[in-house]
C-alpha cells in the first residue's frame, strides 16, 4: 500500500493539480491504477477545449477593444475641443493625434490592476475606498481567468490542464503588451493551444503563429517586406522579433542550427501575417489576415532550403518543415521532460520522447502518453517544486474552493512572481525548482498558507486532509508536525507548506 | 492615508515592481576593509539592463557621417528641439538623461562606447547569461561574476539590513557567496511559531527548503521598520527610481550592504523606439532618475561609489522597418559615481561605414566589457589580475583590466 500511495502522489502531483478535498477519493483511485488514473483524461473527446458561455471569439474581443479605444478617443477629442473653445485658442483639428502607442504597457497594466482587486488583505480593517468599475478589458481578463481556474479546480487529475499550462507557457504571450494582448490572453489559449494539446505540434505551431495575439505580442503586424508594395509606399520594412522567437523559443531552440540569415529570411517569409484593424479594410476586425501588399515577394532560403511559394503558403511551408526539424524534436522533448520530471531530466527519457515525437510526426497525445508510460517519470525523486499556479490551484482543490471570483488567485500569482498570462519575456516563466524555491518565494507561500488557514481551518480537520493528499506516503515528520500543531489553523498552514504538498 | 489604503498601495507597487521588472540584491557581508584606517569604504553597484539597450540611441555618435542615415527617424541631433547633450564634439547624450549629463560635467560619470561581452549571437537569454555569469560563452548559469568577486574579498561582519525586489536573485549575484533580498508584501505575516515549526520539519525532510525558508525569514525581519513607502502609479519607470532609492538608502547605512546589483527589464525596443521622446526616452529617464537617487541617497558615500550600467548586447545600427531596432552587438556601458575618473568618452570608435559594421549590421565592438568591469573591480577593491582572469571572469587572461577608471 505504501508503494501505491507513493505512486498516487506522483500521479496527482507530478502530472496533475493534486488531490481534491471532500469525498472525491482521488488518492485512493490513483493508488489503484496510477498510470490509468492519469491517462483517463486523455481519452475524453475534446477534453482540452474550454467552451464557457459568455467567452467570446478572438475577433469579437478585438472589436470590443477597438470600439472601447475609439470611444475613449472620441471623448478625449470632444473634451479637448471644448477646452480649446473655452480658452479661445485657435482650433487645432489637424493636431488631434492618435492615442500614443502604449509600448510601455507594463505601467499600463500596473495602473490597470491598481486598486481593483481586493488584495490579499486582512479580512478586518477600515472600509475600502469605492472601487472603480472595471472596463471591458479587465472584465474579460477576469472572466477568462475564472474559466481557466474553475476548470483546473474541478478536473479529476488535471493532467490535461497541466498540458495546457505547459504549452501555453511554451508559446506564451504577455498580457502586459497592451490592451489587445490583455483582452486576448484567454482566447489565444482557447483558440491556439487547447485544440492541439492532444493533437499535432505542427498544427499548434501554425495556429499560434497565425494568431492575432501572437502577431501583436511579437510585433509582426508592423513588419513589412522592404520590397513589398506597402514597404515601398511607407518606406518601412522588417521587424525580426517574431521570426527569431519562432526559431529560438518555439521550435529549434538556441543552438538548433539556425543563423542570423535564417532569422532574417523567416522574417521576410512571414511579412504580411497580420491582424485586421478597427476599420476592417483587410478582413473582420481583430482576425488573422494575410496582407499580400505587405508580403516580401520572391523566393526565400531558410535552413538551406529554398521556398518559392507565393503568399501565405510560403510561411506555412517553412513552419511545417521547422516543426519536423530534428532540433525541434530534441528541444521539445527536453523541455517537456524538464517540466514534469526533473530540472535535469534523465537522458534516456528525453531520448525516448524525442523518438516518439519524431516517429509520430509530432503527435502530442503520443508524447504525453509516452511520458506517463515511461518508468523514469515514476522513479525520479520529487525534486521539482510546484509552480505558484500549481500551488494555488492545488490549495483550491483541496479546500474545495471553486472560485467565483478570480481576484484572490490573481493576486496570489502576482505576489509569488507568476502573474497569469504575463511572463516578463517571450521565454515564459522559469521551469526549474530553484526559480520557485527562492527564500522570498517560500516565505510568501508561508504567509499565503497562513492566511488561507486562518480563514478556512474551522471547516477541516487537517489530519483528514493529510489522508486525502498523501495517506501513508506522508513522512513521519510531517504527520507529527501536523498532529502536534497548536491549532487547526497552524496545522493547515503547515500541511499546505509540507514537502508532500510543495514538491512534485 | 488609512491603513487599508496603504496596504493597497503596497500591493499595487509590489505588482508594479514585479511587472516593471526592477530588482536589487546585495552581498550579505561587509568587506573586511570597510571602515578601515584610511577611511576608504568603497561601494559598488552594477545595473543590468535586460533586453539590449540601443547604445547608438543613448550616446549617439552624431559626428559620425553615417549615423543620421542609419538611425533614420529616431536619430538624435546636435541642435534643434530636444537636441542631444553634447558630451564632446562627436558624441551626444540622450536628452532624457540630464542627471547623467550633470555627473559627466562634474567628472563623476563616463561612457564606454562600442563595447560588448564575448557573446556574438543574438539571443537575449544567452546574451544575459554571458553578461551576468562572466563566462566566455552561454550555458553556465550556476554563478555570476559579481558573486565570484565577493568570494575573493575578505569577509567582514554581516550586514544588518538589505532589500531586494523580485522572487529571484539576478544571475550576476547568484552563487556560493550569500546574498540578501527582501520585498514589501501586502500580506499579514505567518506567526513566528508556525514558521519555526515548519523550519523544523524542513530541517528533517527537505534541507533545500529549510535553507530557503531560513533566509526568507531573516530578510523579512531585517526589513521590518524600514521606511520603504512605495509610491503609487508609474509602473516600470517609477519602479527603477523606487528600487534605486531603497538600495541607496540601505547602502548608505554604516551596517548596510556595500556591493549590490540591480536589474531593469524592458529595453527590447523592436518597434517604435522613439527618438528624443518616446518609449526609449521614458526608460532612459527612469535609469537617469535611478542614478540620481543613488547620488542623493548615498550622501557622503557617493564619493567612494562606482556604478556600472551594462546590457547584454546592442541593437542594429540601422533602424528596422518598424521604427525600432533589432538585436545587435556593440553598445555602451555607463560609469557613474563620485569615485569615477569621469568626464570622459572612452572608445576606440570603429565607425559606421557599411564595411565597418559587424556582419554589415551592428556597431562593431572594439572594447571587451570584461576589461571595463575588471578595471573597476581592481581599482575599487584591489582584486588582482590573476583572480579576475581565473575566477571572476574565467578564461579571460588576454582581456586586461582597463586602467584609470577610478579616480
Amino acid at each position: 500500500m505504501a508503494r501505491d500511495s507513493q505512486a498516487a502522489l506522483i500521479a496527482l502531483n507530478r502530472f496533475g493539480f493534486g488531490a481534491r478535498g471532500g469525498a472525491a477519493g482521488d488518492l485512493v483511485n490513483a493508488a489503484s491504477d496510477p498510470r490509468g488514473f492519469v491517462l483517463a483524461e486523455l481519452a475524453r473527446p475534446n477534453g482540452a477545449l474550454l467552451e464557457v458561455p459568455g467567452l467570446l471569439s478572438t475577433p469579437e474581443l478585438g472589436k470590443q477593444v477597438f470600439d472601447y479605444q475609439f470611444e475613449i478617443q472620441q471623448a478625449r477629442n470632444a473634451a479637448k475641443a471644448a477646452q480649446q473653445g473655452a480658452s479661445e485658442t485657435p482650433p487645432q483639428g489637424s493636431d488631434a493625434k492618435p492615442p500614443q502607442r502604449r509600448n510601455l504597457s507594463l505601467s499600463t497594466a500596473a495602473k490597470e490592476i491598481a486598486g481593483k482587486d481586493p488584495a490579499m488583505q486582512p479580512p478586518a480593517g477600515p472600509p475600502k475606498p469605492p472601487a472603480q468599475p472595471l472596463n471591458i478589458i479587465q472584465k474579460t481578463f477576469r472572466a477568462e481567468a475564472l474559466a481557466r481556474l474553475q476548470r483546473g479546480v474541478v478536473a479529476d487529475c488535471g493532467f490535461v490542464e497541466r498540458l495546457v499550462v505547459f504549452w501555453s507557457n511554451h508559446f506564451c504571450i504577455s498580457a502586459n503588451k497592451g490592451a489587445l494582448a490583455r483582452m486576448w490572453a484567454g482566447s489565444f489559449e482557447r483558440d491556439a493551444i487547447r485544440p492541439h494539446v492532444l493533437g499535432r505540434f505542427s498544427d499548434m505551431l501554425k495556429t499560434v503563429e497565425q494568431h492575432p495575439a501572437m502577431l501583436f505580442f511579437l510585433d509582426n503586424q508592423q513588419s513589412l517586406g522592404p520590397e513589398s508594395r506597402a514597404g515601398i509606399n511607407r518606406n518601412r520594412g522588417l521587424n525580426e522579433n517574431l521570426a527569431r522567437e519562432i526559431m529560438e523559443l518555439h521550435t529549434l531552440g538556441v543552438g538548433g542550427g539556425y543563423t542570423q540569415d535564417d532569422v532574417t529570411a523567416l522574417a521576410r517569409v512571414i511579412t504580411g501575417w497580420t491582424l485586421a484593424g478597427r476599420r476592417g479594410q483587410l478582413g473582420a476586425p481583430g482576425s488573422f489576415v494575410f496582407n499580400a501588399n505587405a508580403h516580401q515577394p520572391g523566393p526565400q532560403q531558410v535552413l538551406g532550403k529554398t521556398y518559392a511559394q507565393a503568399g501565405l503558403a510560403q510561411g506555412e511551408a517553412v513552419l511545417s518543415d521547422i516543426a519536423r526539424h530534428p532540433s525541434t524534436a530534441k528541444f521539445i522533448a527536453t523541455k517537456f521532460a524538464r517540466h514534469f520530471v526533473a530540472d535535469d531530466p534523465p537522458p534516456a527519457l528525453v531520448a525516448k520522447l524525442q523518438d516518439i515525437f519524431t516517429k509520430t510526426d509530432g503527435d502530442l497525445r503520443a508524447l504525453a502518453t509516452a511520458l506517463v508510460q515511461s518508468n523514469e517519470a515514476w522513479q525520479a525523486p520529487q525534486t521539482k517544486m510546484r509552480s505558484p499556479y500549481e500551488f494555488l490551484l492545488a490549495s483550491g482543490r483541496l479546500l474545495a474552493r471553486n472560485p467565483e471570483d478570480p481576484g484572490r488567485y490573481l493576486n496570489g500569482l502576482n505576489l509569488l512572481g507568476q502573474p497569469l498570462w504575463s511572463p516578463a519575456g517571450p521565454n515564459g516563466f522559469p521551469d526549474t525548482a530553484a526559480a520557485w524555491a527562492a527564500p522570498e518565494g517560500i516565505k510568501l507561500r508561508l504567509d499565503i498558507s497562513a492566511q488561507l488557514a486562518s480563514q478556512l481551518a474551522d471547516r477541516f480537520d487537517p489530519r483528514d486532509l493529510l489522508e486525502l493528499i498523501a495517506a501513508d506516503a506522508a513522512s513521519v515528520e510531517t504527520r507529527r508536525t501536523i498532529e502536534r500543531a497548536e491549532s487547526r489553523q497552524q496545522a493547515l498552514a503547515l500541511l499546505l507548506m509540507s514537502p508532500e504538498f510543495q514538491r512534485r | 492615508m488609512d491603513c487599508s489604503e496603504s496596504l493597497m498601495l503596497q500591493a499595487t507597487s509590489r505588482r508594479a515592481l514585479l511587472l516593471g521588472g526592477a530588482s536589487f540584491a546585495a552581498w550579505a557581508y561587509l568587506p573586511k576593509f570597510a571602515r578601515a584606517a584610511d577611511g576608504r569604504d568603497p561601494r559598488f553597484v552594477t545595473i543590468i539592463l535586460r533586453g539590449a539597450l540601443d547604445g547608438l540611441a543613448t550616446v549617439a555618435p552624431v559626428g559620425d557621417p553615417d549615423y543620421a542615415g542609419l538611425h533614420g527617424t529616431i536619430a538624435l541631433k546636435a541642435d534643434g528641439p530636444n537636441a542631444a547633450v553634447m558630451l564632446d564634439p562627436f558624441f551626444g547624450l540622450h536628452p532624457a538623461m540630464p542627471e547623467f549629463a550633470r555627473m559627466y560635467r562634474a567628472k563623476q560619470a563616463a561612457v564606454v562606447h562600442a563595447v560588448a561581452t564575448s557573446y556574438r549571437d543574438r539571443s537575449h537569454f544567452d546574451g544575459q547569461d554571458v553578461l551576468e555569469s562572466g563566462f566566455p560563452g552561454p550555458g553556465r548559469v550556476q554563478s555570476g561574476w559579481l558573486n565570484r568577486a565577493l568570494e575573493a574579498l575578505p569577509k567582514g561582519e554581516r550586514v544588518t539590513s538589505a532589500l531586494a525586489v523580485g522572487p529571484t536573485t539576478p544571475l550576476v549575484l547568484r552563487g556560493p557567496a550569500p546574498t540578501v533580498g527582501w520585498a514589501p508584501t501586502a500580506l499579514p505575516q505567518a506567526a513566528d511559531d508556525t514558521a519555526m515549526r515548519l523550519l523544523d520539519l524542513y530541517q528533517h525532510r527537505d534541507p533545500t527548503l529549510a535553507s530557503a525558508l531560513t533566509q526568507g525569514l531573516q530578510l523579512e525581519k531585517q526589513a521590518q521598520g524600514n521606511e520603504m513607502k512605495p509610491q503609487p502609479g508609474g509602473g516600470g519607470v517609477a519602479a527603477m527610481r523606487l528600487v534605486a532609492r531603497g538600495a541607496a538608502k540601505l547602502m548608505a547605512a554604516d551596517d548596510g550592504p556595500r556591493i549590490g546589483a540591480l536589474a531593469f527589464d524592458g529595453w527590447d525596443t523592436h518597434a517604435n523606439e522613439g527618438g528624443p521622446v518616446g518609449r526609449l526616452a521614458q526608460l532612459l529617464g527612469g535609469l537617469d532618475g535611478a542614478l540620481a537617487e543613488f547620488q542623493s541617497g548615498l550622501g557622503a558615500h557617493w564619493r567612494d561609489t562606482v556604478i556600472v550600467v551594462a546590457t547584454e548586447f546592442g541593437r542594429t545600427a540601422r533602424i528596422n522597418g518598424t521604427e525600432g531596432t533589432d538585436h545587435g552587438t556593440g553598445t555602451i556601458a555607463l560609469l557613474a559615481g563620485g569615485a569615477v575618473n569621469g568626464g570622459r568618452m572612452i572608445t576606440d570608435w570603429p565607425g559606421l561605414k557599411p564595411a565597418n559594421l559587424y556582419q554589415a549590421r551592428d556597431l562593431a565592438p572594439t572594447t571587451d566589457l570584461r576589461a571595463v568591469i575588471k578595471g573597476v573591480l581592481h581599482d575599487q577593491f584591489g582584486l588582482g589580475e590573476r583572480v579576475l582572469a581565473d575566477a571572476v571572469f574565467p578564461d579571460s587572461a588576454p582581456v586586461k583590466p582597463m586602467k584609470g577608471l577610478v579616480a
